[in-house]
């Protein structure tokens, strides 16, 4: 069973109204910010269920939109969220969709990079102010964020998992929760791996010099 | 008895202070510092920052008119808080506490910063109560810094053996736990025993026992922000009660699983759905009406 700290129950500092509909949208946008490679050059929000109902009076939208220009929940900016991203060149959409979703607080992120490469997020705000990340890029994934988590996009072939297992296991980071993706046999696959230990830049650069087979790395 | 075992549940924690003749917000950073692996002046100031952003959303709140995003709520605070001044019916100390309750909602509805205890909707009460009991009292950071740690100590032991949710347990889970939590935290600042920190509890949570979550249009304003101003109130009352020597006929972890029991046989509509009570009157649901007219930037 899950610990609570005396800081879930005191706690989180946030910017209102709600740690459901504006503090887990920030977390959400965040997160799909940084699996993006903190690389915003647009963005798109689609909101479903109680998101898509009463986000508007939450601040649903500006929460998402402050997320992925990498506001934390407890940003006091967050409600002038579409004012700064326009401040700062960033085209932003948010629609509201009748379509309904597995979870009822679901936001679809759609970030455009600099460069033209999208990165597609789904999640969820799962309660108090805690997320679960469900897609990304079409692939059905499942991490937190409370953790230190390593996304790791790499082929489909025996031994890639063992590699950077035993990496890991070098660097003395311990691995908390760990899942394995793909879209078909031998085709493009995730692995989502939740530490106890952060990964540090020097660490995520090991990884990739040492275990073959991987196409992408990113930390959230 | 092992730390490990000491939150279990309220009598527990009770045995644990005992044999250890310790508070309970003792115990509740002995854990946290076992728990995160961090020293103790961490932990403390942690909760400072906490104290300092409940303490700014009160004063915020009640100097200047604070607006929500829905135009629903704002600036009510202020007003009992000057009426306050006039031998209100409630009582100088509770009718202040709740005009500052009702001051940090209105700065959440507002978007602005507060700090969820246990929840946004329910952030008002242990802040309000708390800082406003302190400005009487005199009462130094670090005295209210230990009242926050106990208040989390009793929200924990909800957490783990019911829920802290609207949406799991209605209000009473909400205002009625932040009560609770509030009353143990004044009874333990002001001298009580953890006994009496837990019937000051108990009784918090008897009182509002049943509530339901019914938000107007799905927002964390109606009922929530006068809701708050009533938890803190009860704080007051129940935590006066205790240091009286009235003790809780049921026992607090009786309360609390009777509570989880009642929040589960709430039906889905009153659970912050915003499908039942409050807000499918027709007021309400021309509010929520009028509210979704007004999406759009």
């Amino acid at each position: 069973m899950e610990e609570f700290s005396v800081f879930d129950i005191i706690g989180p500092r946030m910017t209102g109204p709600s740690s459901s509909h504006t503090a887990g949208a920030v977390r959400l946008a965040h997160i799909a910010r940084q699996i993006a490679g903190c690389d915003v050059a647009e963005a798109a929000f689609t909101l479903y269920g109680s998101f898509a109902e009463t986000g508007r009076g939450h601040g649903t939208d500006k929460a998402l939109v402050a997320g992925a220009l990498g506001m934390d929940p407890d940003d006091p900016r967050i409600k002038e969220a579409f004012a700064v991203a326009r401040e700062m060149g960033v085209p932003v959409s948010v629609e509201f969709s009748d379509e309904p979703p597995k979870h009822p607080n679901t936001a679809r992120i759609i970030i455009t990079g600099s460069t033209g490469q999208i990165t597609d997020v789904v999640g969820e705000s799962v309660g108090g102010g805690n997320i679960r990340i469900s897609e990304i890029n079409g692939l059905a994934v499942e991490f937190s964020g409370e953790y230190p988590t390593l996304i790791i996009q790499h082929d489909d072939k025996p031994g890639v998992i063992a590699e950077v297992s035993h990496v890991l296991a070098q660097l003395n980071v311990n691995i908390a929760f760990m899942r394995v993706f793909r879209h078909g046999k031998g085709e493009d696959a995730y692995m989502t791996i939740e530490t106890d230990q952060p990964v540090t830049e020097e660490m995520q650069n090991m990884i990739l010099r040492l275990c073959d087979g991987i196409n992408k790395l990113f930390v959230v | 008895m092992l730390l490990s075992d000491a939150f279990i549940n309220g009598e527990s924690l009770r045995r644990y202070c005992l044999e250890n003749d310790i508070p309970i917000y003792e115990a509740m950073i002995r854990r946290e510092e076992k728990l995160s692996d961090k020293p103790r002046e961490d932990i403390i100031a942690e909760m400072q920052k906490n104290l300092d952003v409940m303490r700014a959303s009160v004063d915020r709140g009640l100097s200047g008119k604070v607006e929500s995003v829905s135009g629903l709520s704002g600036g009510e605070a202020m007003k009992l808080f000057k009426y306050g001044k006039h031998n209100p019916f409630s009582g100088y100390t509770a009718c202040r506490a709740a005009a500052s309750s009702m001051a940090v909602v209105e700065v959440n509805a507002s978007m602005g910063r507060i700090v969820a205890a246990p929840t946004a909707g329910a952030s008002g009460i242990l802040a309000g109560a708390l800082i406003e009991a302190g400005r009487q009292r005199g009462w130094s950071d670090e005295t209210l810094i230990e009242g926050l740690f106990t208040a989390g100590a009793i929200g924990l032991i909800f957490a783990k053996n019911a829920t802290i949710s609207g949406a799991g347990g209605g209000c009473q889970a909400e205002t009625g736990v932040a009560a609770s939590m509030t009353a143990a935290a004044l009874v333990e600042i002001s001298g009580g025993a953890p006994i009496q920190a837990l019937d000051a509890a108990a009784m918090a949570m008897k009182n509002v026992m049943g509530l339901i979550c019914d938000p107007v249009a799905g927002l964390v304003e109606c009922p929530c922000i006068k809701r708050n101003a009533l938890g803190a109130v009860n704080a007051m009352l129940c935590a006066d009660m205790a240091l009286a020597g009235i003790t809780s006929l049921i026992p607090f972890d009786e309360v609390v699983s009777a509570m989880y029991a009642v929040g589960k046989d709430i039906r889905v509509e009153y659970r912050e759905t915003a499908r039942g009570g409050l807000a499918t009157t027709p007021t309400g649901k021309a509010v929520a009406q009028r509210v979704k007219r007004m999406q759009g930037n």
